[in-house]
């Protein structure tokens, strides 16, 4: 125990001398400290309680202050659907290059059940499968019993139906906004739009992402809320594409053939205005796709021949070499070439179409017009296997191309491994190494632009920057000048459109066999090639017509070669939309008066 | 001598009852808890009458109710206030002592009327929550520990009434009942500061709360969503908090007019935690205000009389009275506005309640009788220039 000394100590030991009672002066002492110590504490007391006090009239005033802003405020009505309001309209619209709407969204209902709230599960679960065909009272019923207490029934309502579920009238039943992509031109640029679905799911709202094409391509940027709902514009042009896609279409069925492909594209921004492959599908209601071990995907609707297809081209290379002896300067257009059929390269023979002979000579031009597989080999050889593949590769044919579909990037060009001499010939004609239609229109485009690079792109291109240069516009220009002769006087004769100075390259190539049937190539299974330019005076589209297996038996007998069946398709093509891409024909001066001409031919 | 003689009326030492307490109490302070009580029986009429729909009772059973409870409640308040403050501070402890068991005892004999929480006696005609009872007689207490321990060799007061004060927090938390459990440690963090905290020690407290209040916000998702969810301007109309919010638009400044609003009918809790909502709606902002002007007038009042009080047990107690009683009805009205986050909390006297209303009379009255005017010894000051 701590011992507490006695206070005042003086006055305590002189009272303690003095006989007194030390006590007494103690307690006075201890009393005098009680009481400077209460007034010490009644004073800082005070102080607090005042800061106390107000303290709460502040507080009280704050929350009257409160409620007079908010009586004075407007009433806002209570709303089902104000939460998660703002998820909905994510996705922004895609358009076509005139604005022209190609993929948009549309406000449905789902319909979702909290079956504790239900009043009578068993005629529930009988109305509702009375509305929608696909569902089973019984295991609904089931459902709905088992204990759970929410459970979605359907995705997507139709007004009608939504009316119909409203009649059952039980409370249990409840509907939730949802929005969904609708595709209002349905198969219209089907393959370049793809299609989309639900994400995660909520009773507010759900994602809707998209699953193939552009759709999931560009997914960040339709659904990026920076650019809120500022629509996606495409280089489509939706007019040409109706048409071209109208015009496939009957092309295919005429030529009998099982798939088609066309490309439009513009030779200098790389601006796709149309992409049609057939057969098609409606992006609004996506088909499976194939998952058997022996389908082939590219039997699928779903398949891209434009894209995806990776096909030997055919002659249609030839005039890839052509360009690049002009561009070497190794020929001119007059020169000359051994064109003497077949040629004997080690154990290989190179021959011409149907075991012709276009020899002993050729003029380059003629080569190309002829679509001599020798002439190109001479000139080829000429070249050389090196040059050859920086010319190819820097036209695009090594890589995938960069378009921005989702399926783009698997397309990549089969290359032969090794480049040894007889690979430098058959390339040189399109065969040995395949690309997709996509590659061959940019390169086509290169060609018909003057010899800048392009990039294919299905994007708007409001400034497009030029290319870097490939080679000159001269050889470039010499090289549209033969295509255009292919036309006039040469395999695609067909292809001629009064006014449109079509130029252009057909190409066969046998369909490769499969190696589990034998390997080699088809007999009677071609792709028809016709790669077009126009106008050939001052190119400004280039046009892609791909025709799977087709055959034409107008004649006496099935003609499979291109100019007989991708080259009337591509020429209709052009007939059609070059005027919707604002083309004027260049037709001759006709006097306006008949009788005037015939006195200017008199005088 | 005659009156030695013949005996007569033996002569009072003291003023009589009666007009000594009419003479020294607070008499706005009661005005205003009579006309609160009278404002709260008819809001009643309005806001009990769902209630008395919903379950199968005459429309105006919750307001004979009330009113019969609330009768009770004003006699136990003017009966507190006559007691002398040596008195409430024995009352006072002996019913914490009662009320401090019943607590201890609910977790075995309570009810949770299918709320989800044990706070409720049943006791049949009436239920009981204990810790109604239990806070006017624990801030007697601690203000009693709380004054002993300023004397010199005191015991030691502040640190007894904090364990207690941690005690029963512990036992509100079990039930679960946090608002309850704030108001306590509420109380008692006032009373400490009346008491002569040191400042020091209130700095780091409330930057400790402050500093720890952002920890949490930064490390606990649950617990930011809670304050973001509260600190976000649009509130979803569907909620409790919405239809309050909404039924005080509507009213404006003088109400949609009475037995005209809509709110009674959608919150299930429209004569309790969310009364003034229906005050706002079908009287508007003037009967919201003056309920506002009356708890203002009583706690405010009572702590400046406080202030001029020189006994130090009275002068916490008092304080602590007057505090949770003022922050009760703080909380409640700042939910309903939306300056604080949702927390049940009940408009005292003014709020549909059995026995919590006589709880609060007896509070009330506690606050009456410490707040009445008594010699302070300012004869003391006068001839000796020192206080007592």
């Amino acid at each position: 125990m701590t011992r507490t000394p006695l206070r005042p100590l003086a006055r305590i030991l002189s009272a303690r001398a003095n006989g007194e009672n030390p006590d007494t002066i103690e307690r006075e002492n201890l009393r005098l400290r009680h009481e400077e110590l209460r007034d010490r504490s009644r004073n800082r007391a005070e102080g607090r309680l005042l800061l106390l006090g107000v303290a709460f009239f502040m507080a009280f005033t704050i929350i009257g202050g409160r409620m007079g802003l908010l009586a004075a405020s407007q009433p806002e009505e209570p709303r089902a659907a104000a939460t998660g309001a703002e998820i909905l309209n994510q996705r922004a619209d895609i358009t076509d290059r005139n604005g022209r709407v190609l993929a948009t969204n549309l406000l449905t209902h789902s319909l979702y059940a909290h079956p504790k709230d239900m009043v009578d599960p068993g005629r529930v679960a009988r109305e509702l499968a009375a509305i929608f065909p696909e569902l089973d009272a019984e295991a609904l019923q089931k459902r709905f019993t088992d204990g759970r207490s929410f459970l979605w029934v359907r995705r997507k309502l139709s007004p009608e139906q939504m009316q119909a579920v409203h009649d059952i009238g039980d409370p249990g039943l409840l509907f939730g906004p949802r929005e969904m992509r609708l595709y209002p031109n349905g198969r219209l640029a089907a393959h370049v739009l793809g299609g989309a679905s639900f994400g995660a799911e909520g009773v507010h709202s759900a994602e809707v992402i998209g699953t193939a094409g552009i759709e999931k391509a560009l997914d960040a940027r339709l659904r990026d809320p920076a650019k809120g709902t500022e629509p996606l514009t495409l280089s489509i042009d939706m007019t040409v594409q109706a048409a071209t896609h109208e015009v496939l279409e009957a092309g295919m069925k005429m030529m009998n053939a099982k798939g088609a492909a066309a490309i439009l594209m513009d030779v200098t921004s790389g601006e796709i205005l149309s992409l049609v492959s057939l057969p098609d599908f409606d992006p609004n209601d996506r088909p499976q796709p194939l998952v058997g071990a022996k389908d082939d995907p590219a039997d699928s609707p779903l398949f891209n021949r434009a894209v995806q297809g990776v096909y030997e081209l055919g002659s249609t290379f030839k005039i890839f070499t052509a360009a690049q002896a002009l561009e070497l300067g190794l020929v001119n257009p007059e020169t000359m070439v051994d064109a003497n059929a077949p040629m004997q390269w080690g154990k290989h023979k190179i021959k011409e179409f149907q075991g012709k002979n276009y020899g002993p000579l050729l003029s380059v031009t003629d080569v190309i017009v002829k679509s001599s597989n020798v002439g190109t080999a001479r000139l080829a050889l000429q070249i050389g296997g090196l040059r050859q593949q920086a010319f190819l590769k820097s036209l695009g044919f090594f890589d995938a191309t960069p378009l921005e579909l989702v399926e783009a990037p698997g397309a990549k060009p089969l290359i032969p491994a090794r480049w040894p001499e007889i690979v430098t010939i058959t390339t040189s004609y399109g065969h040995g190494m395949s690309a997709s239609p996509m590659h061959l229109a940019a390169a086509y485009a290169t060609i018909a632009n003057g010899g800048l690079s392009v990039t294919p792109t299905l994007l708007r291109q409001d400034r497009p920057g030029p290319g870097n240069r490939i080679m000159s516009e001269k050889s470039a220009d010499a090289a549209v000048s033969m295509l255009r002769q292919v036309v006039t006087k040469g395999t695609a004769s067909m292809g001629e459109v009064p006014g449109y100075a079509v130029a252009g390259k057909t190409g066969t190539a046998d369909k490769p066999r499969p190696k589990e049937l034998g390997g080699g190539y088809y007999k009677d299974k071609v792709i028809n090639t016709f790669a077009s330019v126009f106008p050939a005076n001052d190119p400004k589209y280039v046009l892609i017509v791909t025709l799977d297996e087709p055959v034409e038996t107008s004649g006496p007998e099935p003609r499979r070669t291109a100019g007989w069946t991708a080259v009337p398709v591509a020429a209709e093509v052009i007939r059609r939309t070059a005027p919707l891409l604002g083309l004027r024909p260049a037709v001759e001066f006709v006097a306006p008066d008949a009788l005037l001409a015939a006195n200017a031919i008199d005088e | 001598m005659t009156e030695m003689v013949y005996g007569s009326m033996p002569m009072a030492a003291t003023e009589p009852v009666l007009p000594r307490w009419w003479r020294t109490i607070d008499k706005w302070s009661m005005t205003c808890i009579l006309v609160l009580f009278g404002i709260g029986l008819l809001l009643g009429l309005a806001a009990s009458v769902p209630l008395a729909t919903r379950n199968g009772l005459e429309p105006f059973y919750y307001v004979q109710r009330q009113a019969f409870f609330g009768g009770m409640a004003v006699i136990a308040m003017l009966g507190t206030s006559m007691l002398s403050p040596d008195m409430v501070r024995r009352l006072g402890v002996i019913g914490f002592a009662g009320a401090f068991f019943a607590l201890a005892l609910l977790p075995v004999f309570g009810t949770d009327f299918g709320k989800g929480a044990v706070r409720w006696f049943s006791l049949g005609f009436a239920s009981v929550q204990p810790s109604e009872f239990l806070k006017p007689g624990f801030v007697i207490l601690c203000a009693w520990l709380m004054a002993a321990s300023q004397d010199l060799n005191g015991p030691p007061g502040k640190t007894i009434s904090f364990a207690i004060t941690l005690t029963i927090v512990g036992f509100l938390a079990l039930q679960p009942d946090f608002g309850q459990a704030a108001l306590i440690l509420f109380a008692w963090g006032v009373m400490y500061f009346i008491a002569g905290a040191p400042m020091i020690l209130i700095i780091m407290v409330v930057g400790l709360v402050g500093f720890g209040a952002m920890f949490a916000y930064n490390s606990s998702e649950h617990f930011a969503r809670r304050i973001d969810g509260f600190l976000t301007p649009d509130l979803d109309p569907r909620t409790q908090l919405g239809y309050a919010a909404n039924a005080i638009q509507e009213g404006g400044f003088f109400g949609v007019g009475v037995g005209e609003g809509q709110v009674k009918w959608s919150l299930p809790d429209a004569h309790t935690d969310f009364i003034i909502a229906v005050a706002a709606e079908e009287y508007g902002l003037v009967l919201v205000l003056c309920i506002i002007a009356l708890y203002g007038t009583v706690v405010v009042r009572s702590l400046f009389r406080l202030m001029r009080e020189r006994d130090p047990f009275i002068r916490l107690g008092g304080t602590g009275l007057a505090c949770i009683f003022g922050v009760q009805a703080m909380i409640n009205m700042g939910v309903a506005v939306r300056l604080l986050p949702a927390k049940g909390m009940t408009l005292p006297f003014v709020s549909y309640g059995g026995s919590s209303v006589i709880a609060a009379g007896i509070t009330l009255g506690m606050l009456l009788a410490f707040t009445r005017s008594r010699p302070q010894g300012q004869i003391g000051d006068i001839l000796f220039k020192r206080g007592r």
